[in-house]
């Protein structure tokens, strides 16, 4: 019901078809691989089209932040501002080495294993 | 008298009068899950054996004069929550069989306090949704309809108060994961202000925006559940050395005084659906003749607010997710011969499809090139929000709005329009952007028999503002009396 608020394209039937809309697009198929690649994920083939177009639409939404001037604007990463939120380094009740395994996939001797990463 | 269709209060009455047992409760609430959770899918694992030796200990306390306001009150817990010994899965299939080692410390109050933890509750896999329908595990439905949806991401939370299979609940808002789905189901929910409720042992989705709070029966048991679960902890360098009051002693009649702000861009909204409307209207009314002030108020930043929430959201989960490697917990594919190939099947395998939108949208918006332009810009934005709410908490004490656009929608409407569904979340996540408290009361019904929600917002670190405003609400109304069919 907001998206009366959106130029999306699936509402506008004067914008051109795919591929010639890629062009404005904010995001590329190619920059979701490389984007995807980074975050260890892979996408599929069959779903690359669709999650491109959900992800390109969302960006476009998000651009209507440049609306807004924020030239004289300190940024907040966090609502309750709080400066060295410091603790005595004390030891106090922590996991066994047993209980911090006990999630593991794998594991052996105490330790956690992964497939080989050196000596190829 | 059906127990399970009790408040904590009255449990509370009848467990110290020693007219009922909290064996007997407990039964009672697992024999209604047992009756209709079949149709509504709160669930996802009930720990029925652990639920009745709980149950056990706490009528051993009792006998010995040892009673607080939530000892032998049966829980639901929304499952992002760890809980010691009892699997925690987060609706996602890369942590199906995770059993935490350690307790939250919310439920270590929750166990301190003699509460019964009957199971575990859905959500959207790790709380990324408003609909519950991205659980990696199974679909939850709206009590009172079951062809739609309960809100989300407590959805479960919010579907097993509403259908009495428990007397409280647990779940978390990151962006009105507690208040939606407790507007969309005709419960009180309630998100504390950010660091009142420490978040150790929540699994993280967006760090500064998580929070931890009560869905209940009505405001007193809100006020309940929220006096056992807050107060500054070691272990969350995030929560907040503050006093924690006595929020029940809020609880009383009178609004004389009380300036109430409604913000004109929330009100006037285009989209807001017309029974909605209605419902906000003469909740409005009422207020204003129980002897509160009225105040028109402006928040000008509130068009941006989605905008920013769904960068700033999606960067930190993006950080937060990247532990999800299938080393020391979680899913693993077995046929990864090499550790790159390990990470990508562990996490293209294990995670949904919205997971991994906001991961790809976070992993973007921070990396080389366009950190500036999206987390530098999106975090600008929001400190212009947060200065909307404090120039209006200048001319009034709370802040009335709707809590969604619209009464809950059907299951698959808007399953495949990820923004539409972000959009929806317009008048719940500038309360999690501003770190600032928020409360959803039931405020009505639609034409077709759906709950309405009332949303109040106050100053950081006074949530006994909004218990009072809301218990004067409700105590002049029935909506929070009313049950659905099932």
């Amino acid at each position: 019901m907001y998206s009366v608020m959106l130029l999306r394209k699936q509402d506008s039937f004067l914008l051109p078809t795919y591929p010639v809309w890629e062009f404005f697009m904010t995001i590329t198929k190619d920059e979701i691989i490389h984007v995807a690649n980074l975050a260890r994920l892979e996408i599929n083939e069959a779903s690359l089209d669709k999650f491109a177009d959900q992800i390109d639409e969302i960006l476009e939404y998000i651009n209507t932040l440049n609306q807004v001037d924020t030239s004289k604007v300190q940024g907040t990463s966090h609502a309750i501002a709080l400066t060295n939120s410091f603790r005595e380094d004390r030891v106090k009740e922590h996991l066994e080495n047993s209980q911090a395994l006990s999630n593991a996939p794998e594991k052996e001797d105490g330790a956690f294993v992964v497939p080989k990463i050196v000596g190829r | 008298m059906k127990l399970h269709e009790l408040t904590i209060h009255e449990a509370h009455e009848l467990l110290k009068q020693k007219k009922i047992s909290s064996s007997e409760l407990t039964k009672a609430v697992l024999d209604q899950i047992e009756a209709v959770d079949e149709k509504v899918g709160a669930y996802i694992s009930i720990f029925e054996e652990n639920a009745m030796k709980q149950a056990g200990e706490a009528d051993k306390a009792i006998s010995r004069g040892e009673i607080q306001p939530l000892t032998g009150i049966p829980m639901a817990i929304k499952d992002l929550i760890c809980t010691k010994g009892l699997r925690t899965t987060c609706a996602s299939k890369i942590l199906e069989n995770f059993i935490p080692p350690y307790d939250a410390t919310v439920m270590k109050k929750l166990n301190k306090a003699g509460a019964v933890t009957v199971g575990k509750v859905n959500m959207d896999e790790f709380a990324m949704g408003s609909s519950t329908e991205n659980s990696g595990l199974k679909l939850t439905c709206n009590p009172w309809d079951l062809a739609r949806i309960p809100g989300g991401s407590s959805g479960g939370s919010a579907a097993s108060v509403a259908a009495d299979m428990c007397i409280g609940s647990l779940g978390s808002d990151t962006g009105g994961s507690i208040r939606q789905p407790a507007s969309h189901c005709g419960v009180v929910g309630m998100k504390p202000t950010y660091g009142r409720v420490s978040r150790y042992g929540l699994v993280a989705f967006a760090s500064s925006l998580d929070q931890i709070g009560p869905l209940a029966k009505d405001v007193t048991d809100g006020a309940l559940i929220l006096n056992t679960i807050s107060g500054y902890d070691p272990s969350d360098s995030t929560s907040v050395p503050e006093d924690v009051p006595d929020f029940t002693a809020f609880l009383k009649k009178d609004l004389k005084g009380i300036t109430v702000g409604l913000p004109k861009e929330y009100h006037s909204s285009e989209g807001l659906h017309p029974d909605v409307a209605a419902s906000i209207k003469n909740a409005v009314n009422t207020i204003q003749s129980l002897g509160a002030e009225l105040v028109e108020i402006s928040l000008p930043h509130t068009r941006y607010a989605v905008a920013a929430y769904y960068v700033i959201a999606p960067c930190e989960a993006s950080s937060n997710l990247a532990r999800y490697d299938g080393v020391r917990y979680g899913f693993r594919d077995k046929d990864s011969n090499d550790l790159i190939q390990m990470y990508r099947n562990a996490k293209s395998k294990g995670f949904g499809t919205e997971v991994q939108r906001r991961i790809i949208l976070g992993t973007y918006a921070l990396s080389a090139g366009y950190y500036d332009a999206y987390y530098g810009k999106a975090s600008q934005v929001r400190t212009l929000i947060m200065e909307d709410f404090k120039n209006a908490f200048q001319t009034c004490d709370v802040l009335l709005s709707p809590v969604t656009p619209s009464p809950a929608f059907k299951i698959g409407e808007n399953a495949d329009d990820p923004l539409t569904m972000y959009l929806s979340d317009i008048f719940t996540l500038s309360a999690n952007l501003a770190g600032i408290p928020g409360i959803s009361v039931p405020c009505g019904f639609s034409e077709n028999g759906l709950p309405i929600g009332l949303q109040l917002m106050g100053r950081h670190f006074n949530e006994e503002m909004l218990i009072k405003v809301a218990y004067n609400f409700e105590q002049a109304t029935d909506f929070h009396k009313k049950k659905p069919n099932l």
